[in-house]
């Protein structure tokens, strides 16, 4: 009992401290713009930019061959914050700004088939077969990727309702 | 010299780890749709299995072995071999990274291939000696890499072909895999 417990914890340690070793001795010097536009990038993998992932639009921004307006749920702050990073002027023209968005089930239509469930690359929807399912907002990133699989269009995008910390007066009408 | 050359035919062609053992079935059909990446994949699995074969080979019978602890097997194997890819990974990345390229999310995905854990718990049951178990491993990895090339020329093949809309896919790949099984079995009694 003994002798397992310490073998395989000095197993487990010489190896761990081995890996972390050799992850410092052995560090690829990646390219540092990289890593910082991904960590600008939502992370959530939704591959709406045509890219395997956050981590090749990164590699392909930073390359320059891809334009800053390429992710859909970041929206044009994210827009802003690319071309602030890559120093380009950000063509808005084509991003109209619809505010922060999150995604919806109407639970009238939702008949619980679970694809939505399925697609989420946040893990945003919680559900199960035949029963209604339900958006977690703070995990949703409004990739839309549920809204395309719906069968029964229950899921849509809507602006994220103003809390109390959000809200504020509208401007006055001018005459 | 003959009774390793043996060992070398046994493992790769008559008791092919995918084909007669029914291990690693999940590359076998998962990564064979293009001649490269299968053998992308063969070369990686190569190269981590004769590895691993070695690795757990010392840890049976130096560790297990004589502190009489064979029933924390699986559970340290799987460990080494953990291990063993994760720092496979790196080197490869450091050394050559047109092949780190080319292996890309292979690489990671052997550490959970059936026929390396598979192959080393078979190393401990048939009593290998070192130089025999990492043959063994070798063997097993070349007869991997060598049908799932040929797998991959098929299905390149098959996705030209006229097939019938209900067996196009992965159906008639099912098929051509039992054939080839099937062929292999030719090779019973030859070692």
């Amino acid at each position: 009992m003994i002798a397992a417990l310490l073998s395989l914890t000095l197993l487990g340690l010489t190896l761990g401290f081995g890996l972390g070793f050799a992850a410092i001795r052995l560090k690829v010097e990646g390219n540092p713009l990289v890593t910082e536009l991904e960590a600008l990038l939502p992370g959530s993998q939704c591959g709406q930019c045509g890219f395997p992932g956050c981590a090749g639009a990164a590699q392909a921004l930073a390359d320059g061959s891809a334009p800053v307006t390429l992710c859909p749920p970041g929206g044009r702050p994210l827009v802003e914050a690319l071309a602030a990073k890559l120093g380009v002027e950000a063509d808005l023209s084509g991003m109209e700004d619809s505010g922060p968005q999150v995604a919806e089930v109407l639970e009238d239509l939702c008949i619980g088939c679970t694809k939505c469930y399925k697609v989420c690359p946040t893990d945003a929807i919680m559900g199960a077969a035949k029963q209604i399912h339900v958006v977690f907002r703070e995990a949703c990133t409004a990739c839309a990727k549920c809204v395309d699989v719906c069968p029964t269009e229950a899921t849509r995008m809507v602006a994220l309702p103003a809390t109390l910390q959000t809200w504020y007066w509208t401007r006055p009408e001018m005459a | 010299m003959s009774e390793y050359l043996l060992l070398l035919l046994g493992t790769a062609l008559v008791n092919n780890v995918v084909l007669v053992k029914f291990l690693g079935l999940c590359p076998f059909m998962g990564v064979s749709k293009k001649m490269d990446s299968a053998m992308g994949m063969g070369m990686a699995t190569t190269f981590v299995l004769t590895l691993t074969t070695a690795a757990t080979w010392m840890l049976e019978h130096w560790l297990l072995q004589p502190l009489g602890i064979g029933y924390l097997r699986i559970l340290a194997f799987i460990l080494v071999i953990a291990a063993v890819v994760q720092f496979t990974e790196m080197v490869i990345r450091k050394t050559s990274p047109g092949l780190y390229q080319v292996l890309g999310i292979y690489l990671p995905l052997i550490t959970t291939n059936c026929a390396v854990l598979g192959l080393s718990l078979l190393n401990v049951q048939e009593k290998h000696a070192f130089v025999s178990s990492l043959l063994y491993g070798f063997g097993s990895a070349l007869g991997f890499t060598l049908v799932l090339l040929l797998f991959a020329g098929l299905r390149e093949r098959l996705a030209l072909a006229q097939v019938p809309a209900a067996f196009a896919g992965a159906p008639i790949g099912f098929v051509v895999a039992g054939l080839l099984s099937l062929a292999f079995m030719g090779f019973a009694g030859l070692v």
